[in-house]
């Protein structure tokens, strides 16, 4: 396949940036999307150009570091897929494809298409646990888990902290990523006993980062890698709901 | 061969007590100085790696009060590579009734290891591992379970007990997120400081002693220096080294190789593990291997063609033409061999002409019979996950069609010598989980990864580093401009500008690939004393190739990643050849360690006890000078060495 690539280019994050148009040649469809990218980036490298930074590790989908919204949507035309896992076959021969980063107030650009994305460790660092010091845990089968309990929480536990879901949405909310986390810890047994304050905590920090709020568009969970469902966002509200009334958080 | 290394000192102390082995934990903890909370906090660690190993041992660190620095190339702590780990985490609970124990446990693992691991140490390993479910669980991790609501366990390859906890095919990722989590509560209270997105370039030795790092900033390019009491490399294993492998893109070896040449001996580098379930490479373009868990074994059937070449749809081909060649040779375990066994058999069969698709190079992995048994349902519950990203990546639909699968690198049994206190040669300097090369022997058992990176970053290091952390605090005069800091920054700038300066046409990754083809092809599955010969003739002259022509783009001063990319691949070089001098001094066939010259009769791996029961700690002594082996006698007290068999 022969492509021609818009490409998000800047040099830093005080740096303008611009869509740089590049072509690419022999591309095969047994590519993934990245490996693609690693095409360009050879080529850029004999031709003695700067190659495109991007974030990415694993490579299978898992670790949530590579993203880069093509042709508008998050993680490109695949459901269910991060770009890493894209395949150039979903691709056809002489297209254009825009490719940028992700793009929100609360993910500043660093270089080209990688993104600072800390702040989703911060809204962890505020009440995304539950405390469980180092040995004082009781016998693991003490607390049976209902296993609808524990399939819920595997569900939302499933969420791989990519960012897509604040790229693709209008108001540039976390409301997704937040919901999963929310999700998880509350739906064990283990979790209740900090449910009220995570779900408040979480909450603040998540404003805080300067993440916009939900109203139930539902663009993030259509780009969500993970699946995701969009009821994990009425979870915070609920629990939110339930710990403010009840008071009973620091 | 005599020029290729030369013969130390045996390594005598390894600081595991004395008694019977059941007690020695005990024993090493009561033994072990301790430091009250009050003076916790004046006591700083620097933790290298944020996966299961250093991320659990930071949490429970500064848990503790201790005051530790992290550092990860990655954006965030929880991107590290054991999130991608699948199947699951042993533990001999016993919930199953079904005969395991402790000391089952401890002895599947050194029989799986060839009985090339430290007995001690193997031994802790099974103790402690009943405590990490618990400790999992209590953070919330989802671990599967069974309707009334109790854990649920799977079986392994080696082993004939149900002990494997797991939680679908993400195991370890939800693991990563229970100590990642911890660690967050820990960064959020101010006991942890966290820097993502800084790579370890150089280790600070004063007097003899580990005492700090020399990172770079992969945002900005600046070289900072930290210091602390104690430094901890949990970075991880170097199957990378292989170029094409199942890590992910930034696994590297820089972070201990830069410690082996500091002093750490660098031990069994050639024990690598080959993981017989990956997706098979598709062309000249791969960047990496995916790996299908081991759990797969437990329901697919592993067949070929008894018709060499056949090129017929699998479907098409009847029953009395497949051949379930593990199933035959192997009718104990069948599909369940240990890795090295089923990566082997599935090369020979390719080799023999059997091999399905593209090159001939895979071979059937088929759920026709556990869909007809189970249903759909209950397979997809329990890979979903995996036939999802089997179909991704193929674009075949693994429910209707075999699966193709073939052998791929995938974890590194070697690593830095460490002694029982996980201390490494270097002192100060202490290394815990992949990076490390203690439990596993000359094989890695599945679902044994996860279970070690955690023992060791919850349950020993806390406790061994205590001791350490006692009696060896920095001294209250060293800062920044202490000259061995000071020389360690400027080596570390005199590097980046050399590979800055080469200057030359070739991509970093051109060389990778070379470098990995060459260790694939004479350091891989199968081993041979001309074969490795050959390649550190290769490998030597490539990597003055890389030296003299590589091309790296842009400045230091920015976000570079062909920069870092290329120091990663340098130190591969030097990796490379020590792999192969290790492979070549063990004339002996061990766990995934397969020399052609030292086979059984039906091809097995053969062992050679009297010359090789030992452990192969390789010193550094300077640029151009060989290798100084030390070896580690290794004593089996409580197993019988006997040759593996698993027919």
């Amino acid at each position: 396949m022969r492509l021609t690539l818009n490409i998000w280019r800047q040099a830093h994050s005080e740096a303008p940036g611009a869509l740089v148009p590049y072509l690419v040649d022999d591309i095969s469809p047994e590519m993934s999307f990245l490996e693609m990218l690693d095409v360009l980036n050879e080529q850029l490298t004999a031709e003695g150009e700067d190659p495109v930074a991007f974030d990415h590790d694993c490579r299978e989908g898992i670790c949530g570091m590579c993203g880069v919204v093509i042709d508008g949507i998050a993680h490109g035309p695949e459901a269910l897929t991060t770009t890493c896992q894209l395949h150039m076959r979903h691709f056809n021969d002489g297209e254009e494809i825009d490719v940028e980063p992700w793009r929100s107030g609360a993910f500043p650009v660093l270089k080209d298409l990688v993104v600072d994305r800390s702040a989703l460790d911060r809204i962890i660092a505020s009440g995304g646990y539950i405390t469980a010091p180092t040995g004082a845990a009781p016998e693991a089968n003490s607390t049976p888990v209902a296993r609808e309990d524990a399939d819920r929480a595997f569900d939302a536990a499933a969420c791989i902290s990519c960012g897509a879901c604040v790229a693709a949405c209008p108001n540039g909310s976390a409301s997704l990523f937040l919901g999963a986390k929310i999700t998880h810890l509350g739906s064990l047994p283990q979790g209740q006993p900090e449910r009220d304050s995570r779900a408040v905590e979480m909450t603040e920090q998540h404003e805080a980062e300067g993440f916009g709020g939900c109203t139930q568009i539902g663009e993030c969970t259509a780009v969500c890698p993970a699946g995701i469902p969009l009821d994990m966002i009425s979870q915070t509200s609920s629990d939110v709901l339930g710990a403010l009334s009840r008071g009973n958080f620091s | 061969m005599s020029t290729l290394f030369t013969v130390g000192d045996p390594l005598v102390e390894t600081k595991a007590p004395d008694g019977p082995i059941q007690d020695r934990w005990d024993t090493r903890r009561f033994e072990a100085g301790l430091i009250s909370p009050a003076n916790r906090r004046k006591r700083s660690v620097i933790m290298v790696g944020s996966g299961l190993a250093g991320g659990s041992a930071a949490a429970t660190l500064g848990e503790a009060g201790y005051h530790v620095s992290v550092f990860c190339y990655q954006d965030s702590p929880r991107r590290a590579h054991s999130i991608a780990a699948q199947g699951g985490i042993n533990a001999a609970k016993d919930y199953r009734n079904d005969g395991d124990s402790i000391r089952r446990l401890f002895y599947d693992t050194v029989k799986g290891g060839d009985y090339r691991a430290r007995e001690s140490n193997v031994y802790r390993l099974a103790q402690v591992s009943e405590a990490i479910i618990d400790q999992a669980v209590a953070q919330g991790v989802p671990f599967a379970r069974e309707y009334g609501g109790l854990l649920n366990t799977r079986s392994f390859g080696g082993v004939q007990v149900s002990r494997t906890f797991y939680a679908r095919g993400q195991t370890g990722q939800q693991l990563l997120l229970g100590a990642y989590q911890a660690l967050e509560r820990q960064i959020g209270a101010g006991t942890v400081e966290m820097h993502t997105r800084h790579e370890m370039l150089e280790v600070i030795v004063i007097d003899g002693r580990a005492r700090g790092i020399v990172v770079r900033d992969m945002v900005t390019g600046a070289i900072e220096t930290h210091l602390a009491d104690a430094v901890v490399l949990a970075s991880g294993g170097y199957g990378n080294v292989f170029h094409l492998s199942t890590n992910a893109m930034g696994c590297n070896v820089t972070a201990t190789w830069r410690a082996h040449r500091k002093g750490a001996f660098f031990a069994n580098p050639c024990y690598t593990q080959i993981h017989p379930t990956c997706i098979p490479v598709s062309g000249e373009h791969q960047s990496k291997l995916t790996l299908m868990s081991e759990s797969l074994r437990n329901d697919g059937r592993i067949w070929v063609p008894t018709k060499k070449g056949d090129a017929r749809e699998p479907r098409e081909i009847p029953e009395s033409e497949r051949d379930y060649y593990l199933e035959r040779q192997y009718p104990a375990f069948g599909n369940l061999v240990p890795r090295d066994v089923a990566s082997r058999a599935a090369k020979n069969q390719c080799d023999a002409g059997y091999g399905v698709g593209p090159g001939g190079r895979g071979v059937y992995l088929d759920f026709a019979d556990a869909i007809a048994r189970l249903g759909r349902r209950t397979v997809e519950e329990r890979y979903g996950n995996l036939f999802d990203m089997y179909q991704k990546i193929t674009g075949e639909d693994p429910y209707r069609v075999p699966m193709r699968i073939y052998p791929a690198i995938h974890y590194t049994m070697g690593g830095l010598w460490v002694d029982y206190d996980l201390q490494s040669s270097l002192p100060g300097l202490f290394v815990i989980g992949e990076a490390n090369f203690s439990d596993h022997g000359a094989n890695r058992l599945g679902a044994s990864a996860l279970m070690q990176g955690l023992a060791d970053g919850y349950f020993v290091l806390p406790n061994t580093l205590t001791d350490y952390l006692a009696s060896h605090p920095l001294p209250a005069d060293i800062d920044d401009s202490h000259p061995e800091a000071r020389r360690a920054v400027e080596a570390v700038r005199a590097r980046i500008d050399a590979l800055l300066g080469v200057g030359g046409t070739r991509s970093v990754d051109s060389f990778h690939r070379e470098l990995g083809a060459i260790l694939w092809e004479h350091c891989g599955m199968e081993r041979s004393s001309e074969g490795l010969q050959q390649a550190i003739v290769q490998i030597r002259a490539l990597r003055e190739e890389f030296w003299s022509d590589v091309r790296v783009t842009g400045s230091g001063a920015e976000l570079n990643q062909a920069l870092e990319r290329a120091g990663r691949v340098a130190d591969f070089f030097e990796l490379a050849e020590l792999m192969c001098i290790d492979a070549l001094h063990r004339e002996e066939s061990c766990g995934a360690h397969f020399r052609t010259e030292s086979q059984t009769e039906g091809g097995e791996a053969q062992r050679i006890d009297e010359d090789f029961t030992y452990v192969a700690a390789w010193e550094f002594v300077g640029d151009g000078s060989p290798p100084r082996l030390r070896r580690e006698d290794l004593e089996f007290e409580h197993v019988e060495l006997t040759q593996r068999s698993y027919t």
